[in-house]
């Protein structure tokens, strides 16, 4: 085989692993600072597609920044961003249009438009990208878009300064799920919120992962949230990336921060919960064949 | 995937059988549910066998179509049927936007609305008057609570600041009322008369005027949209818990400042004027300086500088007043800072006219014209 043709053969490879690969998202050798103060030196991530990743970090680390970079909403100094095997930096916006249609954005307060109703915010993206489809179905769109995210029917036509907090982020999480995305980016969707409301909350991000096979990029603090729903957990400390993996293969690295962030008091309490949660499971499993027996 | 959706009427045993093919994805569907709305039943069913790929959208298009035509979906593959399924349960018709009123309906409303709340709203003037008067009376029965820097910081915002434009602005409108003065008292003769009609203008009207209506829409406005804005992020709530009042705090240094500010203001755009109009004097009628101000000594009254430095003050107050009000009132969200800003000013330079027009008459009845 000549050289060119190794060559050839090799970027052919490439392309067949960013399409069949399973990689929605690839961030290589991000730089972000903003005047002296460098928030990401080298960072590299990978969101495999159909994944919900969980992004943690102490305050500071550039969770947001990284996934404003990556939704191009911040120029990074350096690096690569790749969405869907296409380069996101140096786009114009109307080139990145075809991949922003693909992305749905729920910012930390929702971010709803306040001069609209709840179900006019969710016909925004349809009717800016899609002017094709009619009123009557736009209409139809929005209403079962809402109902998606759990919210009752008479949200509909309520502006978003009548609603509650908890409110406010499902009317956000049916404006970003408004055009069916690939890929869902959530910027702390728990934070603010009571257990019961996070928790379901939770449940809620999962079983439309699930239903419309999202890949799903979570920022967020809550340990709860990483241990229910998030299938890998990615660290970010030092200026990077410093670990990936789930949550087992991270409580295995001695990075000081993970093991404090996962063995602190609030860690162990949430991984208690959850194997209080499978000793349940497995009572009420021993329990049925008896109760079959009887 | 990116294939775009087709349709396709078929005749099958008998039945009529719409037969969807390609991506039923939103990127792909084009005129798809136009055409389908077009399709006259009876239809024996929906068949989605040739659809690859479909997102919720395309599922929520389907399930329209079974429901108007009354029919069945056939070959759908695992994923459709589960969207399908999905979707299906999500069918509720829901408003979209708040119940529409009849137009004429909805104008008397608003009418009787607006009265209402100019009513309230000079009530809540006075009463958020009322309030600095006790917050003046409690500073001055505790001095110790009297906040000098912020009302030193305001001397600067509201009047060094605004010495440049309010400067030129007066400078103008001397020369403007100068001009058109002796374009009209030249058939007359009277050229002379311009230098009457420029020094007692300014000194009792235009100067103040003129500076009340630049600082309600420079510093006004600012009182309203910073005071709207602290509302919102509960700043001014908190001051309130830690035992700071922010009657005292906030509003009584701007308004403190803005009563101070007014006379020296308008006493300098006053001057302004005077100068502008003893310039267009020198240039166009040959007026020489000296021979201008030895006349403005004669024909201007000491009273009518009374008469403007003592509206002044009372200016400042409305002007501080409308635009801390306003911002107090502030609660729900962002779009209405920008309201109660446009209100601040509105209301501010509206009722300056108003007491202005209660002074001219107060000072004709007193005898100081």
């Amino acid at each position: 085989m000549s050289e060119e043709e190794i060559q050839r053969a090799e970027e052919e490879r490439i392309e067949q692993a960013v399409e069949t690969a399973e990689i929605a998202i690839s961030v290589r050798g991000l730089r972000n600072s903003f005047g002296d103060q460098v928030v990401h030196e080298g960072l590299d991530l990978d969101v495999r597609k159909g994944e919900i990743l969980g992004v943690v970090g102490g305050s500071g680390t550039g969770k947001s920044v990284l996934m404003r970079a990556i939704i191009g909403l911040q120029t990074p100094d350096e690096g690569d961003i790749h969405v869907f095997g296409e380069s996101m930096i140096g786009r114009l916006d109307d080139e990145a249009l075809a991949i922003r249609k693909r992305w749905g954005v729920l910012f930390q307060g929702g971010a709803l438009f306040s001069t609209l109703t709840v179900a006019e915010n969710v016909e925004v993206p349809i009717r800016e990208y899609y002017p094709n489809i009619g009123p009557q179905l736009r209409d139809e769109i929005a209403a079962y878009k809402i109902r998606m995210t759990g919210l009752p029917t008479e949200a509909g036509p309520k502006y978003p300064a009548e609603l509650s907090g908890g409110m406010k982020k499902r009317a956000g999480l049916a404006r970003a799920l408004a055009l069916d995305p690939d890929l869902l980016f959530l910027d702390e969707p728990t934070a603010g919120l009571d257990p019961i409301g996070a928790a379901a909350f939770d449940e809620m991000t999962r079983k439309l992962q699930q239903t419309l096979g999202l890949t799903v990029f979570l920022i967020t603090h809550d340990l709860d949230t990483l241990y229910s729903i998030c299938d890998r957990v990615a660290v970010l400390a030092d200026k990077k990336v410093t670990a990936v993996g789930t949550i087992e293969e991270l409580l295995a690295t001695d990075h000081p921060w993970i093991q404090e962030y996962f063995n602190g008091p609030r860690g162990r309490a949430a991984t208690a919960a959850v194997s209080r949660e499978k000793d349940r499971e497995q009572t009420k499993a021993a329990l049925s064949p008896s109760d079959g027996r009887r | 995937m990116n294939k775009a959706a087709e349709l396709a009427e078929e005749q099958q045993d008998g039945s009529n059988v719409v037969r969807l093919s390609g991506s039923l994805a939103i990127a792909c569907l084009g005129d798809l549910p136009d055409r389908l709305d077009a399709v006259q039943g009876p239809v024996g069913a929906i068949d989605l066998s040739a659809v690859d790929h479909m997102d919720t959208i395309g599922a929520w298009t389907v399930h329209r179509a079974t429901k108007r035509l009354g029919c069945d979906v056939t070959g759908a593959s695992d994923d459709a049927r589960r969207l399908i399924d999905a979707v299906c349960h999500l069918d509720e018709p829901m408003p979209i936007r708040p119940d529409h009123v009849h137009p004429l309906r909805r104008v008397v409303g608003q009418i009787g609305e607006a009265v209402i709340a100019s009513g309230a709203n000079l009530m809540g003037l006075l009463g958020f008057f009322g309030a600095t008067l006790i917050a003046s009376w409690s500073v001055i029965r505790h001095p110790h609570r009297f906040r000098i820097n912020a009302v030193v910081q305001r001397f600067e915002v509201v009047g060094v600041s605004a010495l440049g434009i309010i400067g030129l602005m007066s400078f103008l409108i001397g020369i403007v009322i100068a001009q058109q003065g002796s374009v009209q008292l030249r058939q007359f003769g009277m050229e002379m008369l311009t230098i009457n009609l420029v020094g007692r203008l300014t000194f009792r009207e235009l100067g103040v005027l003129m500076t009340a209506i630049m600082v309600a829409g420079r510093s006004g406005s600012a009182f309203a949209a910073q005071l709207g804005t602290m509302k919102l992020t509960e700043e001014v709530d908190a001051m309130r818990t830690i035992g700071v009042s922010p009657m005292e705090a906030l509003v009584l240094p701007r308004t403190l400042a803005v009563v101070i500010m007014m006379p020296l203001l308008g006493f300098y755009a006053s001057i302004m004027a005077v100068i502008g109009g003893g310039f267009l004097c020198a240039i166009a009628l040959e007026i020489p300086p000296i021979t201008f101000v030895q006349r403005l000594r004669e024909v201007v009254p000491i009273t009518d500088l009374w008469v403007g430095l003592i509206k002044a003050p009372v200016f400042g107050i409305i002007i501080a007043l409308s635009g801390c009000f306003q911002g107090m009132q502030v609660k729900a969200n962002a779009e209405e800072v920008g309201l109660r800003t446009t209100a601040a000013v509105v209301q501010a330079i509206f009722l300056v006219i108003v007491i202005d027009a209660f002074f001219a008459v107060f000072f004709t009845w007193v005898g100081w014209n």
